[in-house]
């Protein structure tokens, strides 16, 4: 019971973009399509979960005053996998997203996590709260990523919605991604009140 | 006993003026310019007028029973904030597209922040800032009403920022009857409404005067191709938005500074802004832009320039 509610929590209640407000970065950057979103999301889960497990291992023989420069070794680590294997195989992809890949080495989700939980915790825990973490994020990138590809570009998934749709072009553009963020928040303070 | 003595707390000095009596004023001195504006682009204005009020009025009614909050669609702000959009867009801006303009002036624009007196910028220029974002080749195009249609053509500022020499006379600038935002062309009509409004006395010169002021100077010394000093400024201070930004935007009590000293400085940054943007900018037009930039800078100058008691320190920022 204890176990599955570390999982469940990053889905809404803790969910890392809307109530933590962590990894705001990456969000809003690269969250113009579903593609790139569902892409960034799931390849942030990954290193999340890796992470988080391998830190929940070793965490008692990092001294605690090196523990962060450790963490970012490991981290990089597995977000240079994500890198070569998406460069390998979703190479589209990976130009799309360009410098936010290496840049998830310093995505505050994972950090954040590693700190506040996988350092401190068993591995089933750890694995649990990085797997719901990276599903919430995920989640939370594709709903904004599909937003905005409706709107601003008149697409899903890269096909047009309909032939004769005038896109609002600034929810392809930053503000856009702001003006959902914020949209989608307001959402979220309404549900949890209810 | 006998009441010789009443105390009450403030305010102790009332008046009869009351927030929509100032609003419907404003509405009021809007109207010329809304003549003006179908007299110049036919039909499609007046369209453009209705649409755009109509739907911020819904979307404010929608917003204040959706929030919970009193509703006060009456009190003539939304209509203000409808009417000022309209007079922001093309005459060939599709309808539907000002509709939303005006939704996101009102939802986003005004009631995200609390509502009347909460918002820190203008809400009818946030909704033509979001037109201009989203629907840059529909907000950029120009007409004039010519023999019952629409017919484009380039604005006086675009083709000097093309580097032509625009084929208007200062009379045609005066009196609106040229390409450009509907609500902007006819400086005659915004001064009839500025006057009003002077008279009522719910604006005052500062601002207005600081601003275009700036504008000429800026546009007399750095504007003329002839080398400093020999600018078009009154060409500058007829075109464009700056009449109906000056008098009617950058005077909005809401987002505009409440002491004098702070007007003047809104009103010369606001100059400053535009004329940099006109001169040396990618579009041919700042006004809109200029006094959003200046609307965040409002509590600082308020800071600035509060009066201070007797010995007090001025603190920046």
């Amino acid at each position: 019971m204890r176990l599955w509610q570390e999982f469940y929590k990053g889905l809404l209640k803790e969910n890392p973009i809307l109530v933590l407000a962590l990894g705001l970065c990456p969000t809003l950057a690269v969250s113009t399509s579903l593609k790139n979103a569902l892409g960034m999301g799931l390849s942030a889960t990954f290193v999340l979960i890796s992470s988080n497990v391998l830190i929940s291992l070793v965490k008692s023989f990092i001294p605690s005053r090196v523990r962060i420069p450790s963490y970012i070794v490991i981290i990089a680590t597995f977000v240079t996998i994500v890198e070569l294997v998406m460069e390998a195989y979703f190479p589209a992809l990976y130009k799309q997203l360009g410098i936010f890949v290496p840049l998830i080495v310093v995505n505050c989700i994972i950090l954040g996590r590693a700190e506040a939980f996988a350092s401190r915790r068993g591995v089933v825990e750890s694995f649990l709260d990085g797997l719901g973490m990276g599903i919430g994020f995920t989640l939370t990138l594709s709903v904004i990523g599909l937003v905005r590809e409706v709107l601003g570009a008149g697409k899903i998934w890269g096909y047009p919605v309909s032939l004769d749709f005038v896109p609002v072009l600034m929810f392809a553009l930053p503000p856009g991604a702001l003006l959902v963020l914020g949209l989608l928040l307001i959402l979220k303070q309404v549900g949890d009140r209810r | 006993m006998s009441k010789q003595l009443v105390i009450t707390s403030s305010p102790h000095i009332r008046d009869k003026e009351t927030i929509s009596r100032i609003m419907w004023w404003v509405v009021i001195s809007l109207i010329p310019a809304g003549i003006s504006a179908v007299w110049v682009f036919g039909l499609p204005a007046l369209y453009l007028i209705v649409a755009c009020v109509v739907s911020a009025v819904l979307t404010e009614l929608a917003c204040q029973k959706v929030m919970g909050r009193p509703v006060r669609i009456g009190d003539g702000s939304a209509v203000i904030t409808g009417l000022l959009l309209a007079y922001n867009v093309s005459a060939g801006l599709p309808l539907w597209m000002a509709v939303l303009g005006s939704v996101f002036a009102i939802a986003i624009g005004k009631q995200v922040f609390g509502g009347l007196g909460r918002n820190i910028f203008n809400p009818a220029l946030v909704g033509r800032a979001f037109l201009m974002a989203s629907f840059p080749a529909y907000m950029t195009r120009f007409y004039v009403w010519k023999d019952g249609a629409l017919v484009s053509q380039a604005t006086p500022l675009t083709v000097v920022k093309m580097g032509g020499v625009p084929a208007v006379t200062y009379k045609t600038l005066f009196l609106g009857n040229y390409a450009g935002c509907i609500g902007e062309t006819s400086v005659l009509a915004l001064l009839i409404g500025a006057l009003i409004l002077l008279w009522r006395g719910y604006i005052s010169l500062h601002t207005p005067l600081s601003y275009i002021g700036t504008v000429a100077l800026m546009t007399w010394i750095f504007g003329g191709k002839a080398g400093w000093f020999s600018g078009d400024w009154l060409f500058h201070i007829l075109s464009g938005g700056l009449m109906l930004g000056a008098w009617f935007m950058a005077t909005d009590m809401v987002t505009s500074p409440i002491t004098k000293k702070g007007q003047v400085a809104f009103g010369i940054g606001c100059g400053l802004i535009t004329s940099i943007l006109r001169l040396w900018g990618g579009l041919p037009e700042g006004v809109s832009y200029s006094i959003l930039i200046m609307n965040a800078f409002v509590p600082y100058l308020d800071n600035l320039f509060r009066p201070r008691r007797l010995g007090e320190r001025r603190r920046w920022i």
